[in-house]
């Protein structure tokens, strides 16, 4: 099949949007008759993509492109970027402000879920320009 | 196991999503309120106990494939949580228990 490509916006101020593309990108992938594990993997690692733009990154977009080999997503913001990725990539350390810890999240696990639920995890980030973080999961 | 089964033994009250809990199927249990470690550690078809009520929590629910929610002591549901959870066809009970004597009472019928 050709790849299929979608795109969704993601806001950057409103959480109760957030878990739309994600939950979006998981009804396709079921649809198209992926197995559950790479569904819900996926589904994860965008979520906490999205999450990361609300609160950090003002908002973005996620493109992904599926085949029936690969999944690929990518997700770009223009937001503050990230000064020390290895630093954001250890479990536990966030800069989340308190109003989103009281919301559930800034445990510090962003970063490390996503690499968790994917095969391949690129970030390309600079200071004062945003990042993009470039997602591969493989259908084994 | 299938939800409604487990609402029948433990005499657990619906908050929403009582027609599809014949359909879910439950494997595990998971406690927890940190959304991301709950994504992280929880696996499929786990029933999920937590305090957080709110919309974020309906979205960790869907995307982990959570078999149900039981919110603990009381905990609230916020209006567009249940909203969206309606939507997704996510079962949510609601008890004054806490999660360690929940989690308890689980622990021995599933």
């Amino acid at each position: 099949m050709d790849p299929i490509a979608l795109h969704y916006d993601v806001s950057g101020t409103d959480f109760t949007c957030a878990g739309e593309a994600s939950g979006k990108i998981k009804k396709a992938l079921k649809e198209l008759g992926f197995p559950t594990s790479i569904t819900r993997n996926v589904a994860i690692a965008v979520y906490e993509g999205e999450i990361n733009m609300v609160i950090h990154g003002g908002g973005g977009v996620i493109d992904a492109e599926i085949t029936p080999e690969c999944i690929s997503i990518t997700l770009t913001d223009q937001g503050p970027g990230i000064p020390d990725v290895s630093l954001a990539m250890q479990e536990g350390y966030s800069t989340a402000p308190d109003n989103v810890r009281q919301l559930g999240f800034g445990a510090g696990m962003g970063l490390p879920n996503i690499k968790k639920y994917t095969d391949e995890m690129v970030i390309e980030t600079e200071v004062g320009k945003g990042t993009t973080i470039k997602l591969k999961v493989f259908v084994k | 196991m299938t939800v409604d089964k487990l609402q029948e033994i433990l005499g657990l009250t619906y908050l929403c999503g009582e027609e599809s809990a014949p359909q879910k199927q439950i494997d595990g249990c998971y406690c927890g309120d940190l959304l991301s470690w709950v994504m992280s550690r929880a696996e499929a078809g786990n029933i999920w106990l937590t305090v957080m009520g709110n919309i974020n929590s309906i979205g960790v629910a869907v995307l982990a494939d959570i078999s149900c929610i039981i919110l603990t002591e009381n905990a609230a549901l916020d209006d567009d949580a249940r909203k969206r959870a309606e939507e997704n066809e996510v079962v949510i009970f609601t008890t004054d228990k806490n999660a360690y004597t929940m989690a308890a009472e689980i622990s021995k019928i599933i």
